[in-house]
């Protein structure tokens, strides 16, 4: 456990670097978000009776998907594992005495709470800064909060378990790039990214929630703002974990067997 | 021109290498752009309308902008990679050659892939045409075409300013994306909807929305007939992108070796 832990600790001051990067992704963050307010603004001012959610739960929902951008984000790739996997670099990782798959999960969770770390103080203050209904409001309860980083962190354990497998299949396809292009098509779409999950038609939504994907942002940001209630935490983090576990189960099993099917070449 | 034609040609053979990737990234293109009209389709299913306009007119409208972007995309590609040339040193190799420099510039690099939005837009362009969202006359679909070429012209300013930026900071600047891969996902309305301030920047600063929000009232009846001219004026834009240029190239200095 400790060399995962040390390791994870190396990966986030690697990513910690990258500093002035961060800071120019964030007025463009800002702009993302603020543009995407104007817009439900339009669409609140003239039909306010038909919004399935409050104005401010929009806003609060708008502003936490642009600070934690890129700790759910799945066009987020770790492209040096899928190069390792494609190039066969991988056999050196073989010859260390870990887990491959632990250590996989380790540096992609690392690598996302860097990113994610750098990006979200600024927009989370100017945010909470800006005048109701537009800004980003704390959840009335503590116990909404409490769940919320709750199922923030099973939130990244799916997304990353959901990369995993992708680079688990990896090592059966020639070129993942078309898995990878329709993952993160289904994930915009299904996962709440183009329009947050409860304005989507019915039949699709309840689809869109059962799948993966619904999985994703969709649940810690509903329940911060308290969209979905208290009373439901339990059904969707159950969900969660459930698909923690499966894609768990069978990214490891397919590494496994991809890694005894594996032949390295050359010397 | 000739040259030109053969450099496209060049650039479409080496992309058609590798068959499988390049149907896979023009699919991931489609795809991305598809996503951003579904959330269009999404929400006017719930709302029906907004600022008065209908799902054939937002089509229409998201069709124009998606046109000009990709059309200036295709052929402008060259732009986007410009911080690469000119930290490889690949432009003094350029200035030795007797042609001239903007054109050799954007001959380097070509998107092919761009073309699949290309045809996504004109599809998208044919429904809404024939959707009954404007009452068609031939002066109509004279501004419509205006809209579609001088927006490509606009996105051509863009990635003109984008690409004249790195003379300075060796660098592109990622908030220029707010101008480069914005509009393609926020024209999907027209600009008005978005409140004034939005509907001025991009009326007297970077004219997007003289290629779509003001032709666009014409189109749809709302406004006077001279809103249609709008996109002509927008070229105006290009002036001070083509000075900026010049003053990049004349403050270059080779990073030599």
């Amino acid at each position: 456990m400790r060399q995962y832990w040390s390791f994870f600790k190396m990966r986030l001051m690697a990513g910690l670097q990258y500093r002035s990067a961060a800071l120019a992704g964030m007025s463009t963050q800002f702009v993302w978000g603020g543009m995407e307010i104007l817009l439900y603004r339009a669409f609140w001012l003239e039909h306010p009776e038909r919004f399935p959610m409050g104005m401010e739960a929009l806003s609060s929902y708008i502003w936490l998907q642009q600070a934690f951008l890129t700790l759910f984000a799945l066009w987020n790739w770790e492209h040096d594992i899928l190069e390792s996997v494609k190039t066969g670099a991988v056999s050196y990782e073989l010859l260390r005495p870990t887990d491959i798959y632990s250590m996989w999960m380790a540096r992609s969770v690392a690598n996302r709470l860097a990113r994610a770390a750098l990006r979200m103080v600024p927009v989370l203050v100017v945010s909470s800064l800006l005048p109701s209904p537009w800004g980003l409001r704390l959840p009335a309860s503590p116990a909404a909060f409490g769940v919320f980083l709750l199922s923030a962190v099973l939130m990244v354990l799916v997304v990353c378990a959901y990369s995993l497998l992708v680079y688990a299949l990896t090592f059966y396809l020639t070129d993942p790039n078309g898995l990878m292009v329709l993952s993160v098509a289904c994930a915009d779409l299904l996962g709440g990214a183009i329009v947050p999950l409860p304005f989507l038609p019915d039949g699709l939504r309840q689809f869109a929630q059962l799948t993966p994907f619904g999985s994703m942002q969709n649940v810690p940001l509903r329940l911060f703002t308290e969209d979905i209630p208290l009373s439901q935490a339990p059904a969707v983090m159950g969900l969660q974990v459930f698909w923690i576990v499966t894609l768990i189960t069978a990214g490891y099993l397919l590494t496994q067997k991809g890694l005894r099917r594996a032949v390295i070449l050359g010397g | 021109m000739r040259l030109y034609l053969k450099f496209l040609s060049i650039h479409f053979r080496s992309a058609m290498t590798y068959r499988a990737s390049f149907f896979l990234s023009c699919l991931g293109q489609v795809l991305i752009t598809t996503n951003v009209f579904l959330s269009v389709v999404f929400l006017m299913e719930r709302f029906d309308s907004i600022g008065g306009y209908t799902l054939p007119q937002l089509s229409l409208c998201y069709a124009v902008i998606l046109a000009g972007t990709s059309l200036a995309e295709c052929f402008a590609r060259g732009l986007d990679a410009f911080g690469r040339i000119l930290s490889q040193a690949q432009f003094d190799r350029l200035m030795l050659r007797p042609r001239p420099l903007l054109f050799q510039v954007l001959c380097q690099d070509m998107k092919p892939a761009m073309f699949a939005r290309v045809l996504q837009a004109a599809v998208m362009l044919m429904w809404a045409i024939g959707s009954g969202a404007v009452a068609w006359t031939p002066q109509k679909a004279l501004v419509l075409t205006l809209m579609i070429l001088c927006g490509a012209g606009v996105f051509f300013g863009v990635f003109l300013i984008n690409a004249c930026v790195t003379f300075f900071t060796l660098e592109h600047i990622e908030a220029l994306n707010i101008f480069m891969d914005g509009p393609r996902e926020y024209g999907k309305y027209p600009f008005g909807i978005y409140g004034k301030p939005v509907l001025l920047i991009l009326t007297f600063l970077v004219p997007l929305a003289l290629v779509q929000h003001w032709p666009l009232q014409f189109l749809f009846g709302r406004g006077p007939g001279w809103y249609g001219l709008l996109p002509l004026a927008a070229l105006l834009f290009l002036i001070p992108c083509g000075l900026l240029w010049r003053v990049g190239v004349r403050h270059y200095r080779s990073t030599g070796s």
